[in-house]
């Protein structure tokens, strides 16, 4: 029901400063000026529809809804209501029967795959449930790989895949391999080569669904530092306590939209954390993840 | 719901200006993708090294097929480099006239058992024009005796015209002389391994010595320049003794085993050649169209007879290399196939972070053309080794042929990208979606 204020820009970003490397960039000063004048998200009527022998099978029945630049909104949903199907369209993994899509100014409908792939490389960084890491890869050659379908230098992919590790502390641990690492650091690698490129969005994929509940707050306190330093990140999860440190809920029902509220006070996940920590008194972070099964 | 604020964007978004935080323009192509053959090698060789042992039953095939035609190429190469040396030592534009094959009951027996060449034949045809020198060569083998040691060794009973007809050069002494022959003198003049293995033991000077064959005395005359021994029958393991000496004391037989004539120009081969087959049959009154009862051949024919059988060889090896380079290829294709299978969940990760369908399609041709190329490789190497050795136990020449080298490189190479193709298309052709759901 609410419309997304311009005022709700976050100040992290204000300063000017390009959060993936660290450099003062002109671009993100006058996108703090003037916020929202172009949604990151910009969907009209969407449908999509899968064919099953003889019948079609709607999964997305027009979806109308608009994600502005700084946005961190969370895609809710029982199995079935369509929120995969509408995160599958926003990745750009998929073509919409019917509708349009435009991401960050560009109408994504009319694309075609080579195009696709690389909007998906450029402008928009997925994170998976299942962290979908490189197994034979060190995590910096995990992060690094986007950067190579850019077609960047091997020293600009390497510094650039350095700094995203960093940004989501764990530049200690560049050359472990995804099975050295906790589910919590696989996930973080993750985020970290989902923001290599400088993508426009950050598409997360129950990002927690496979982690227990103390890393699980770990990331969402990753991705609201993220989101804090001016990163639009739409969350699919079916979680309400994972959707709650939000900024917006989008709640799906057998493809349509349910509701679209504005979460007005998120839950602020690193104090949640602190709190837990505090309780446990334990001083070490970092816990092995608990893969659970995951419900389809 | 949504807001109309927001379709109101939406609806004219270039208008607005390119406001939002990556507004880099989606058409542009970007710096430089290229074939991304760097990338795609490095995730090659770590997927064909996480499974060493697969890959190396998987390249099986390629690497059978090219060492087997590498090692073929350099035996062969080694035996008609051989006979090329030989056949200069026997000395140029030499016509050789064998007799022909004995038939008895009906049963053709080889070439040579016939006796049909006598020194009379062999006087004619030294009235042949272009002829310029003609021996008759008696040949037996024979247990050769001297200074208490012995050796079994070839002795031919020739004509002086031998040793301009062969090329010979002498390191002791002298050819014996047509008198020798007329009269029937038993002197003799023998090749270098006779000499090694008769008179260095005993550190004589065979010069002068006596040696005995078949129980004959002969006096050693001249020792012939060795001309080296290059496998496959040693040229100067021979001893020449004067024809008239050879018929009688040796060989107690009217018929000569060949005759050889020696031509003035190369130019003239072919002419004397009919010439000298003309007055045998002839002489032998062989009617126009019978059969001829001896066979007259020029050196260049022994070298095209050599090189028609090498050439059969190499066709027959190169076949069964094609067949197993066949299997290897498919070997490969279902290696591939399974790779496909086993990383379709890769594929999907690489695709949703920004792989185009030909990026996927190039890792996996990179992929099997680093397989077929390392299969290349090691057969190669397997193949000069095996060659090597082959040479090595014949005593031929060995040489590392390049263009077969190269050639045998570059079928191995041709067989990763076209049996790793249809896997390659395959894995391109995934739905990124159903491949990030794989398990």
């Amino acid at each position: 029901m609410s419309s997304p204020s311009h005022s709700s820009a976050p100040p992290e970003v204000q300063n000017g400063r390009n959060v993936y490397d660290g450099q003062a960039t002109p671009l993100d000063a006058k996108q703090t000026r003037a916020p929202g004048v172009q949604p990151v998200i910009a969907v009209r009527q969407l449908t999509k529809y899968y064919i099953l022998g003889q019948t079609r099978v709607p999964a997305l029945r027009g979806v109308t809804f608009a994600v502005n630049a700084g946005e961190f909104v969370a895609v809710m949903g029982a199995s079935g209501s369509g929120k995969s199907t509408l995160m599958n369209l926003i990745g750009c993994l998929d073509k919409p029967s019917g509708g349009e899509y435009w991401l960050a100014g560009t109408p994504v409908s009319t694309l075609t795959s080579d195009q696709l792939a690389d909007i998906r490389n450029r402008r928009i960084g997925f994170v998976f449930q299942g962290f979908n890491l490189l197994s034979r890869a060190s995590a910096l050659k995990n992060v690094a790989l986007p950067m190579m379908y850019a077609g960047l230098s091997p020293a600009e992919r390497e510094r650039r895949a350095r700094r995203a590790l960093e940004l989501v502390g764990l530049a200690s641990r560049a050359s472990h391999t995804p099975l050295q690492l906790s589910g919590g650091q696989q996930q973080r690698v993750a985020i970290a080569r989902a923001l290599v490129n400088r993508p426009a969005l950050l598409l997360a994929d129950e990002p927690t669904g496979n982690l227990d509940s103390r890393t699980s707050l770990e990331i969402m306190a990753v991705l609201q530092t993220l989101n804090q330093h001016g990163i639009t990140i739409l969350l699919v999860t079916h979680e309400a306590d994972i959707a709650a440190y939000a900024k917006r809920q989008i709640t799906f029902r057998d493809g349509r939209v349910l509701s679209d509220e504005r979460n007005g006070a998120p839950r602020d996940a690193t104090a949640d954390l602190l709190r837990v920590r505090q309780r446990s008194d334990e001083p070490a972070p970092q816990r092995q993840a608990r893969i659970q099964e995951e419900p389809v | 719901m949504s807001t109309p604020t927001t379709q109101q964007d939406t609806k004219t978004p270039q208008a607005q200006g390119q406001t939002s935080r990556a507004p880099a323009p989606q058409k542009k192509a970007p710096a430089h993708r290229g074939l991304m053959i760097g990338a795609g090698l490095e995730s090659g060789w770590e997927a064909l090294w996480a499974n060493r042992l697969r890959s190396l039953l998987t390249v099986l095939g390629v690497i059978v097929g090219v060492a087997a035609v590498i090692a073929v190429v350099t035996l062969t190469q080694g035996t008609s480099e051989l006979l090329n040396s030989r056949l200069t030592g026997l000395g140029t534009n030499v016509l050789t006239i064998t007799p022909g094959s004995t038939t008895t009951g009906g049963a053709a027996g080889g070439l040579g058992t016939r006796q049909s060449l006598t020194q009379d034949d062999a006087t004619a045809v030294a009235s042949v024009p272009n002829i310029t020198g003609v021996t008759p060569v008696i040949t037996v083998s024979a247990q050769v005796i001297a200074a208490g040691q012995n050796w079994n060794t070839r002795v031919q009973g020739v004509t002086p015209a031998m040793q301009q007809i062969q090329n010979w050069d002498m390191a002791q002494g002298a050819w014996f002389s047509d008198a020798d022959n007329t009269e029937g003198t038993p002197v003799a003049v023998i090749g270098q391994t006779v000499v090694d293995n008769l008179f260095t033991a005993a550190a004589t000077q065979p010069l002068g010595q006596m040696i005995t064959i078949r129980s004959q005395p002969f006096r050693v005359v001249g020792v012939l320049k060795a001309k080296g021994s290059s496998g496959l029958g040693n040229q100067d393991d021979v001893i020449y003794v004067p024809f008239t000496v050879a018929q009688t004391r040796l060989n107690n037989s009217q018929y000569v085993n060949q005759i050889l004539a020696q031509v003035n120009d190369a130019n003239n081969v072919d002419g004397a050649q009919t010439a000298i087959t003309t007055l045998l049959e002839q002489r032998h009154n062989i009617p126009a169209g019978g059969q001829d009862d001896f066979q007259v051949r020029s050196s260049t024919q022994f070298v095209q007879t050599a090189q028609q059988f090498s050439t059969t060889l190499t066709l027959l090896l190169v076949g069964i290399a094609a067949i197993s380079l066949l299997v290897g290829g498919i070997g490969i294709m279902n290696i591939m196939l399974v790779s496909v299978t086993e990383r379709t969940r890769e594929i999907g990760v690489r695709m949703a972070i920004g792989a185009r369908r030909s990026d996927i399609r190039n890792q996996f041709l990179i992929e099997a053309l680093t397989l077929s190329c390392a299969g290349g490789i090691i057969g190669i190497l397997i193949g000069l080794i095996g060659g090597w050795a082959l040479t090595n136990a014949f005593s031929l020449p060995f040489i590392a042929s390049l263009p077969w080298i190269a050639l045998a490189f570059g079928v191995a190479a041709l067989i990763g990208v076209i049996f790793g193709f249809y896997p390659a298309i395959r894995a391109s052709q995934l739905d990124p979606i159903v491949a990030l759901r794989t398990e």
